[in-house]
């Protein structure tokens, strides 16, 4: 770790201002976020109450461009500058920014926009500027229904990103994970969904049964996930619009650890019979169950690779948890990890040119990635607990939970989501409304 | 003279309050240890008994599956008492502790609750009689974060089924 500051400090001293428009370089730890403002969306009065009697908001620009604001800053990214230096107007700043004003402040790009409302409908167009070369880099509009507004936000925020490091964003998707509340001895837990950024967080289950480990389907707003539905745990398969569900396949046992290929056309999972583990996958179309390991070990925790063409999964048969990659259809299987303690969680990056896994060693949980041959093994965090790493759609993000350790009357537990980013930078909480764990990321919605 | 009196008292006063301070600490260190052994939970804190001199549950190392010689004798208690009561089933229900990842905490409760489910069967208690449910780290007894309590958490449960 202290080895890698040192290189990055040296990068650091040495930046490289090739580039007339600015540009965020966002594959090494971002010590300097680039300062940059985001003016309020400027909003005439007739529409500014349309929407307020609609969505209760007073000023539905100022609240997207919070959106925008906060996505762009937890990205660890951009320092967005405080409103209050603001000297232009957000409606004349969208027609022609006075660059030396944005300039003054340090802003290095701006963002500025405009809502109205047609037709009923939300009309939103927004401008990127870079000051320092007074140029516009972007402009788009977009018309979509009211409620759609935090969404609004969001895809800004991606194109935005997009615009300035040159990778897809991450900001308009949505986080399943299991919401937790009760005593560490009888703990409830429900499905819950939410916007990345915590929002319109809502509940898909009730809590009467155990449920665990929920994935989302990266083609779709589908979910895989387990239940202890009548004490018996299974793999369901849940739409989470129509709320129907459905169990995976005709097991005699325990079926669990579920994730999608990356087509969404298949489940892959473990099946638990007589003590050993083994991977098997079910086709969603044609129902067809095929066995892809046979081994008296443990095997679990598969992923796809986004190719659909490997699996890294999870083993004991080597005596203790190891991570393994093996081809799609169970041959070639080779050990990946030979660090000191034991892996698991492998889950394969959407770039697919890394793993991204769960490391105990001497008491300490660590995530970390390292290749998809095992090489350079990186650990970004590491805590008393922590696991389950899930990747965002364009994997710069992992996601994760920890659990916090009990005092000796067994009190203090917590169960949290946090996220950090591929550099090991920009750790951060992600706020919830109850205890959480198990989050996965869903894909970019608009696509 | 006298001075030397008090002085040969008081050390010998101080001897044995060292020597009963020793040996409260070497009995806190005994119960501690006499309810683990080599990582295997020993004591009977937690455990419920399907009758008399039945107990429900048996213990593991930490990553092991395997059966201690305590375990083997519940489980033939468990035998012999399923054996008299042929009506009742069983569900064996595997546990983890929370050190280790939850999926792989699954299948590691569920086969935990297999070796026990073995050893019964090699008992003759019929297959059809037991069935196996894992709850990997999800249900543990105790909250604690330090090995006692996870010893205890590292068990299989013998629970009537009818």
């Amino acid at each position: 770790m202290r080895k890698n500051f040192i290189i990055l400090f040296i990068l650091l001293i040495f930046p490289i201002k090739v580039f007339a428009l600015i540009e965020v370089d966002i594959t090494r730890g971002n010590l300097n976020p680039l300062p940059l403002a985001v003016s309020p969306l400027s909003i005439d009065d007739q529409s500014k109450q349309s929407f307020e009697k609609i969505l209760k908001k007073k000023n539905i620009g100022s609240e997207i461009s919070i959106i925008v604001e906060n996505n762009l800053r937890k990205s660890g990214l951009f320092n967005p500058l405080s409103k209050d230096a603001f000297l232009q107007a957000p409606d004349i700043a969208n027609l022609k920014p006075r660059f030396e004003d944005w300039n003054l402040i340090k802003a290095q790009a701006l963002i500025t926009g405009k809502v109205t409302f047609v037709d009923e409908k939300l009309r939103v167009e927004f401008r990127l500027w870079d000051v320092l070369a007074a140029k516009e880099m972007m402009a788009l509009a977009f018309t979509t229904v009211p409620n759609n507004w935090r969404r609004v936000g969001h895809i800004i925020s991606d194109k935005v990103y997009e615009r300035l490091t040159g990778e897809r964003g991450y900001f308009d998707t949505r986080i399943i994970y299991v919401a937790e509340k009760g005593p560490k001895t009888q703990r409830v837990k429900k499905l819950a969904i939410m916007d990345q950024d915590g929002a319109n967080n809502k509940f898909l289950t009730l809590g009467n049964e155990l449920v665990l480990t929920p994935r989302f389907n990266p083609t779709s707003q589908m979910v895989t996930y387990l239940s202890y539905f009548k004490n018996l745990p299974r793999v369901y398969l849940l739409d989470i619009e129509t709320g129907t569900q459905e169990v995976v396949g005709d097991f005699p046992g325990m079926t669990f650890a579920p994730r999608f290929s990356p087509d969404g056309k298949k489940i892959i999972m473990s099946f638990a019979k007589d003590g050993k583990s083994d991977i098997y996958t079910m086709n969603l179309e044609n129902r067809l169950v095929e066995r892809i390991t046979n081994h008296p070990s443990i095997d679990t925790s598969p992923s796809y690779s986004p190719n659909g063409k490997f699996i890294a999964f999870n083993s004991d048969r080597s005596g203790y948890q190891q991570i393994y990659v093996m081809r799609s259809d169970g041959n070639d299987i080779k050990r990946i990890s030979f660090g000191n303690g034991i892996y698991g969680t492998p889950v394969w990056s959407p770039r697919g040119d890394l793993i991204a896994f769960t490391k105990l060693h001497k008491g300490k949980f660590y995530i970390g990635v390292m290749r998809t041959d095992g090489t350079g093994e990186r650990l970004l965090t590491e805590n008393y607990y922590q696991e389950a790493p899930s990747w965002s759609p364009n994997g710069r993000v992992l996601i994760f939970y920890r659990e916090t350790k009990t005092n000796s009357d067994g009190e203090g537990f917590s169960a949290k989501l946090w996220s950090i980013d591929l550099t090991g930078y920009n750790e951060r909480l992600v706020e919830t409304q109850t205890d959480a764990s198990d989050p996965s990321w869903s894909s970019l919605l608009s696509n | 003279m006298i001075l030397s009196k008090i002085f040969k008292n008081t050390l010998l006063i101080l001897a044995a309050c060292l020597v009963l301070t020793a040996c409260a600490t070497k009995k806190n260190v005994e119960t501690m240890s006499g309810q683990m052994q080599s990582d295997v939970y020993t004591g009977t804190d937690t455990v419920e008994y399907l009758a008399d001199g039945v107990p429900d549950r048996v213990f593991f190392a930490t990553n092991e599956t395997i059966l201690t010689t305590a375990s083997r004798e519940t489980l033939r208690a468990q035998a012999a008492w399923l054996r008299k009561n042929s009506s009742i089933n069983v569900v064996l229900e595997g546990h983890a502790d929370e050190r280790g990842t939850r999926e792989y905490n699954l299948a590691l409760g569920e086969r935990r609750a297999n070796s026990a489910k073995d050893y019964l069967m090699t008992y003759g208690i019929s297959s059809d009689r037991i069935s196996v449910l894992s709850y990997g780290k999800e249900r543990p007894v105790d909250a604690g974060s330090n090995p006692l309590a996870w010893s205890k958490n590292r068990r299989s449960v013998t629970v009537k089924a009818n």
